[in-house]
């Protein structure tokens, strides 16, 4: 078996691994561990700095890396369908049968990619999983959902998602840092893999929030609770 | 134009932030139809007759829709777009928005707008991003506009005064690649998280998750849901579900009280559109007063017993 994660970077200064691709790093190199999985494949879109991303996953335990290499415009532009066609055509290609990503990016908070790229490729989803148990061919997953959690079982091929509590993610040290340089990235271009990264939804604006007014401090617990009432908060 | 809006329930009842998705869905203008989905949703596909701005109630029944997975409900929503040409579908921006409606986008090839704020126009959409700290306005230029929609950004539609016909759809055959088992709810009395009007909240510095019950104490006399702030529960002193912020619910109730919560951009990504917020905290440097209207600083574990006792 194959795991990939994504990592979709922004394009701040820092570029650094998205803390949910974190776990699903995390998580597929303790498959790899419990010996469940053979080989675990870190996959990253986006310019050059996406190497940085894919060594840090090398550097926890990840086999192997692949960069798709999206610069310019073409980055800035770059939407979760795009990044789940690009994924569910290295699946393929791959012939991965578990892919881990994490549940959302915490830029665009767009909660998408996992579950698009499991409907490219007509496999099951198990989202916002916070425990992932294999079960001969199938996967059982615990998800996190509103009230509580849920726990289902599905056929492997399979895309999952990590939430928050999957796991802990490690910290490299600094053998497997070294380690990691060694190991190989294999770099192509979505047209390589037949997809067009262009455009679907066009920012016509990004702004500032409104913002909140800092209010007034008060001193006792007897004038919070007047105010409260006052104002028919309480 | 016309819109679905694809309800969340348990069979018994409507998920309220449906009811929200149902306003947003008329702002668009078009017809509002609603797909209930289940194993035996007659009274949900009822209740939703009655909501206003819903014209249609389209409903499916079959042993493969328990649990709600989204292998089973993307074909059935995908053949309902297909049989009355819906340009828009829409579901709340909860787990299970969340969970299907980037599945059917993809199915569609079509971009999925997530957790819109505001409709500007029938194709054009407000969002935030960065934890809340920009706000996007984006066009869609696809045939068919998805989107999940922020529940606390529009108000429930009535649930009573209307009057849509039902109409059953027919069923796909079950897929049957993936298998519901069971559900963990947490049992509380006190009101659903983002829909109470009052919200408690503790973080950190509540230090315990036993100390919480001084928050379910004053809560209880608020008719308040308790919430977390993500430090908290990654520390274990509370069940994820009660996270409040960016990566966990989203609320904005008329008071929100935040206890021991120091206010990192992640917390107040998920209250801060909340009417009236109230902080409790010993640090008066703590960027929770940056937000709050009613800062206290103090100890909370005298000030929390003081306000529970002041409420009596």
């Amino acid at each position: 078996m194959q795991i990939y994660k994504s990592g979709v970077v922004t394009d701040g200064v820092k570029h650094s691994m998205n803390p949910f691709c974190e776990i699903a790093v995390e998580e597929a190199v303790k498959l790899k561990e419990k010996k469940l999985i053979k080989e675990v494949v870190a996959v990253s879109c986006g310019p050059q700095q996406a190497q940085e991303t894919i060594r840090t996953a090398l550097a926890m335990g990840a086999d192997r890396g692949i960069h798709v290499e999206v610069t310019g415009k073409d980055y800035e532009h770059l939407g979760p369908l795009q990044v789940s066609k690009i994924f569910a055509a290295l699946a393929k290609k791959e012939e991965a049968q578990l892919v881990i990503l994490g549940k959302q990016a915490i830029d665009d908070d767009c909660n998408q990619t996992g579950q698009m790229t499991a409907a490219l490729l007509d496999w099951p989803q198990g989202t916002f999983a916070s425990e992932v148990t294999l079960e001969g061919d199938k996967i059982k997953v615990v998800r996190e959902i509103d009230g509580g959690l849920e726990t289902i079982k599905i056929n492997t091929p399979a895309v999952v998602t990590a939430d928050l509590r999957l796991n802990t993610p490690r910290y490299a040290t600094l053998p497997n840092i070294m380690k990691a340089k060694k190991k190989k990235i294999a770099n192509m271009k979505p047209a390589d893999l037949g997809v067009d990264v262009a455009p679907r939804l066009e920012v016509l604006k990004v702004e500032e929030p409104p913002q909140r007014e800092a209010g007034v401090k008060v001193e006792t617990v007897e004038d919070l609770v007047a105010r409260l009432k006052d104002t028919g908060r309480i | 134009q016309s819109t679905l809006v694809v309800a969340e329930h348990n069979n018994e009842k409507l998920t309220p932030i449906t009811l929200n998705a149902i306003t947003a869905a008329g702002k668009l203008g078009g017809e509002v139809s609603c797909l209930v989905a289940g194993t035996d949703c007659a009274k949900v596909a009822e209740e939703l007759s009655k909501v206003q701005g819903v014209k249609k109630v389209l409903v499916a029944q079959h042993d493969c829709y328990k649990g709600g997975l989204p292998e089973e409900l993307t074909p059935l929503v995908l053949a309902t777009q297909k049989q009355f040409n819906f340009t828009h579908i829409c579901a709340g921006a909860s787990a299970f928005g969340k969970n299907l409606l980037p599945r059917v986008a993809a199915k569609l090839d079509v971009a999925p707008i997530s957790d819109i704020i505001e409709i500007k126009t029938p194709d054009t959409f407000v969002r935030t991003i960065y934890a809340g700290n920009a706000v996007s306005t984006v066009k869609c230029n696809d045939p068919v506009k998805v989107f999940t929609v922020r529940g606390t950004s529009f108000e429930a539609a009535a649930t009573d005064g209307g009057s849509a016909a039902s109409e059953t759809v027919a069923t796909a055959p079950a897929v049957g690649v993936s298998e519901w088992l069971e559900q963990n709810l947490t049992k509380s009395d006190r009101p659903e998280l983002t829909s109470a009007k009052v919200v408690v909240s503790g973080g950190r510095g509540l230090k315990s998750g036993e100390n919480f019950k001084l928050l379910y104490d004053l809560a209880d006399k608020l008719n308040a849901a308790v919430g977390a702030s993500r430090a908290a529960v990654d520390a274990g002193y509370v069940p994820n579900d009660m996270q409040v912020g960016q990566t966990g619910k989203i609320v904005a109730p008329e008071l929100y009280i935040a206890v021991g919560i120091s206010g990192a951009i992640q917390h107040l990504a998920g209250m801060k559109d909340s009417k009236t917020i109230v902080a409790i905290n010993k640090d008066p440097e703590a960027p929770i007063f940056q937000v709050a209207d009613y800062g206290l600083v103090a100890d909370l574990f005298k000030a929390v017993p003081e306000m529970t006792e002041a409420l009596k």
